[in-house]
């Protein structure tokens, strides 16, 4: 059962970050991209930006394997999408060189070709592979770079699997700006092993390093009158892996809030003990990168005509401390009322600092952070375009 | 012949004017692609179809295809038809 709490909980002396790390925000927007520097003591932030004014930053993303490669995934106005680089935090950009493409399609082949619109998101492999990333794309698309992102290539069989295609869809079943392929997640025990989510499409599992690739739904609910048994009627919106348990996974559907622990392969609805009047309805999911029982939701207004927005007006976020059984308000801070924006699938995060700090990005533009794990919530920007994505780096 | 730059695509060329060659709107696309890599693929995706709201006019007159023939005293506009908020 859910309860609410506005009373943060006992604060805890914050624990300096590993090594005298830096922070780092990378903020990603429908026209642009800021970074916010943590001081030492993560009370104050410094604003770098805007780096690419009027460009769409689906998402921008540090790697942590170095330190210094810096990620964003962008498209300018009606140009076609490409993938910009840097080395030295935002200071120089260098524009990839081969982006994410589909290959043209042969005259007699099978399937229609594809082109990429726009890289959707960004994932560095594992820590045994530096250099390489792997991006998702509108539409559906899984590529692999082993430059850190200079070259690109379509890597996938799904590309052109007629089951695939057929799970995909078309433009016409997407979200409103396009069908994605998202939340690619490495185990970080097997390089070999990966998952990713489309939506629409399903969440698919590969434990031959991507060589192929199978649907992993069971326990899945989708919308009404629908076949569950049917990939191309599932929406995963946001696939999390628990950093300690990485046989825990998380995941904000369409339809629900589901977690999955391994070997199983059925997913269990622990959505259902959000409040009725709140649903578990939302785009992201944060799981606590040292404790797989604690994770975040951030509800939306799923019910009559899909408001996405926050519902009747009062945003909150909704932790978990017990792997879903049962979850808490964490309101705080936020507006009481009239408040209607959203949070997108990658705009909710988590730094690794103790206590936990969160950072999400809204619909309206807004950046909010609380340093207590959720506890407490303040506003660490205005006026920004409508926010894609918020993640953290550890700068060297 | 002259290639006219629309402002999105100044950050490859650094000027609204350039010279390209070729005898068909690909070659020419071809052309500027080895001067400026990476412009190409903001404006044609990698099927060969021009980008959704990206138009070429030669001498003023809109063209469509990409195996459109050009002569070397040509003048070609490269234009982004933009729209939304």
């Amino acid at each position: 059962m859910a309860r609410t709490s506005r009373r943060p909980a006992a604060r805890k002396k914050p624990t300096p970050r590993r090594g005298g790390a830096r922070l780092v925000l990378l903020v990603g927007t429908r026209k642009g991209a800021w970074l916010f520097h943590a001081d030492p003591a993560r009370r104050a932030w410094r604003v770098d930006g805007p780096h690419f004014l009027g460009h769409v930053i689906q998402h921008m993303v540090l790697d942590p394997r170095d330190g210094r490669t810096l990620l964003a995934a962008a498209k300018t106005g009606h140009l076609g999408p490409t993938v910009f680089r840097s080395t030295d935090l935002g200071r120089s950009w260098k524009e990839a060189a081969r982006p994410p493409a589909f290959p043209k399609a042969a005259p007699d082949a099978r399937l229609p070709g594809r082109s990429v619109d726009h890289t959707f998101w960004l994932t560095p492999g594992h820590a045994s592979q530096p250099g390489t990333w792997y991006a998702g794309t509108s539409p559906q698309g899984l590529f692999r770079s082993h430059d850190g992102g200079v070259t690109w290539e379509p890597f996938s069989p799904i590309h052109d699997d007629p089951d695939y295609r057929r799970f995909m869809g078309t433009v016409q079943d997407g979200t409103p700006d396009g069908p994605k392929l998202h939340s690619i997640i490495v185990d970080p025990r097997d390089p070999a092993h990966l998952y990713f989510g489309m939506s629409g499409g399903g969440v698919h599992e590969s434990t031959d390093g991507g060589a192929t690739f199978a649907p992993l739904l069971d326990g899945l609910e989708v919308v009404e009158g629908f076949d569950p048994a049917d990939p191309a009627f599932h929406d995963p919106h946001c696939l999390r892996l628990c950093p300690s348990n990485p046989d825990r996974i998380y995941q904000q559907n369409h339809c629900g809030v589901y977690r999955l622990d391994r070997p199983s392969r059925t997913w269990v609805r622990i959505g259902r003990s959000l409040p009725k009047r709140v649903g578990d309805i939302g785009f992201n999911m944060v799981a606590h990168p040292r404790d797989a029982d604690v994770a975040w939701v951030f509800p939306m207004d799923g019910s009559t005509v899909w408001l996405r927005t926050s519902p009747g007006g009062k945003p909150a976020a909704y932790v978990t401390r017990n792997g879903g059984r049962s979850w808490q308000r964490q309101d705080a801070g936020f507006p009481r009322e009239q408040a209607w924006w959203t949070v997108k699938r990658q705009a909710m995060t988590s730094d690794a600092c103790d206590p936990l700090g969160l950072y999400l990005g809204t619909t309206s533009g807004e950046l909010w952070w609380s340093r207590d794990e959720g506890s407490s919530w303040r506003c660490l920007a205005r006026h920004l375009p409508e926010i894609y994505a918020v993640e953290t780096g550890e700068p060297r | 012949m002259q290639v006219y730059i629309p402002s999105p695509l100044l950050s490859y060329t650094g000027r609204r004017e350039v010279s390209a060659t070729g005898g068909t709107l690909a070659e020419a696309l071809a052309d500027l692609e080895r001067q400026y890599p990476g412009l190409r693929f903001r404006v044609v995706d990698e099927q060969g179809q021009l980008r959704r709201h990206m138009r070429f006019f030669v001498n003023g007159r809109q063209v469509f295809e990409l195996g459109h023939a050009l002569d070397p005293g040509d003048s070609l506009h490269l234009v982004q038809a933009l729209s939304g908020g």
